[in-house]
């Protein structure tokens, strides 16, 4: 089995493309009830890339970002990230109040709870479908808010992956809504070690 | 006409006057520089974790705060800098989500800043500034010119230490 991330299977990578797909699908869906409105999903970007080269992937490491950042426990942890641009977070945040869009401009303590919140949903609708798949029981931590620098953030989740190689497998889905112009990317980044376990799980 | 030369994460670039080095969007990772005043070169080295030997299967010695303030060091000193001018800054090791109950990965920042610290006392330089901790991420970057080491913030601005 891959201990190596760089020696994945095109099957296993189209397996952990499927993960993605029906963990993004249930959270989309999620999402769509809460704001009422249609999300529209990309088919999940399965990637290694260098460490550096993360930030890249969301508009640059300068780019002002919120993210909702919640730990996975369980068979096969991990780190989940829920990344908006600040912009985007505002419009979800207007939408999620009942104001006018463009009302927010900031987030105090109960637009950062209502985001929390999403992400938790989020999260939970994610793992739940990942475990209709594999049955690896996954339970998210509390989830945790900051609003900052893209590169700052995915800092948090990058750390852990550089203590075992100089790459990171990223399982992303963009998110993106009808007309509210809210855009957002979902993080899957397994530990190194869970890999193994999920892709086991799912028998490749 | 001076260069900005842009040092990406688990990285470090060495140059002379009148270049920048310039680092983005730093969280718990710290960016070291280098300064030799007099020779006008120097080096940025953008750390991600404190101890490569905690590690495992990692081949990029500038990722580590152990290996990677010896590696920046070879190479100014190469370019002409005289080790006893040499002074160091950083600025960085931030928490960016707080969590009740922190883990080691979560202290991380604070781990790495005292890793840099312990490094550059070991081989003897001086750290002359220092703006760590906190929970907001940085810009950093050092003017090769004059040594000024700018840190710019979403939240709190602009400063120079």
């Amino acid at each position: 089995m891959p201990d190596d991330i760089m020696q994945l299977s095109p099957t296993q990578m189209d397996a952990l493309r499927e993960i993605g797909n029906v963990g993004a699908g249930n959270s989309a869906t999620a999402l769509s009830q809460i704001i009422n409105h249609r999300i529209d999903m990309n088919v999940p970007e399965v990637s290694i890339v260098p460490l550096g080269d993360v930030p890249d992937l969301v508009g640059g490491p300068e780019a002002m970002v919120v993210g909702v950042f919640l730990r996975v426990y369980g068979q096969a942890p991990g780190n989940i990230l829920f990344l908006l641009p600040a912009e985007s977070a505002f419009y979800l945040v207007d939408m999620l109040m009942g104001k006018k869009r463009g009302e927010t401009q900031n987030l105090d303590y109960l637009d950062e709870s209502a985001l929390m919140e999403i992400g938790n949903i989020l999260a939970g609708a994610y793992l739940n479908a990942l475990f209709n798949l594999t049955k690896l029981s996954l339970l998210p931590s509390i989830p945790a808010l900051a609003m900052d620098m893209a590169g700052a953030i995915l800092n948090v989740v990058l750390i852990q992956l550089g203590q075992m190689g100089d790459h990171a497998l990223v399982i992303e889905t963009e998110f993106t809504t009808d007309e509210e112009g809210i855009k957002g990317h979902f993080f899957l980044v397994p530990d190194p070690g869970s890999l193994d376990t999920i892709l086991t799980a799912v028998g490749v | 006409m001076a260069d900005l030369i842009k040092v990406g994460m688990a990285d470090y670039k060495v140059g002379r006057a009148p270049s920048t080095l310039i680092s983005y969007g730093l969280g718990s990772c710290i960016g070291v520089s280098l300064y030799d005043p007099q020779a006008k070169v120097g080096g940025l080295l953008h750390i991600m974790l404190p101890d490569s030997t905690q590690s495992r299967a990692s081949e990029n010695p500038a990722k580590f705060a152990d290996t990677g303030v010896p590696l920046m060091l070879k190479d100014v000193l190469a370019l002409g800098a005289s080790k006893s001018r040499l002074v160091a800054k950083m600025a960085g090791g931030a928490q960016m989500f707080a969590f009740a109950k922190a883990t080691d990965i979560m202290r991380v920042g604070a781990r790495n800043a005292e890793a840099v610290k312990e490094q550059l006392k070991s081989l003897g330089i001086k750290l002359i500034a220092e703006d760590t901790g906190e929970n907001y991420g940085r810009t950093v970057q050092i003017n090769l010119e004059n040594g000024v080491y700018t840190v710019k913030t979403m939240v709190k601005g602009e400063k120079e230490i």
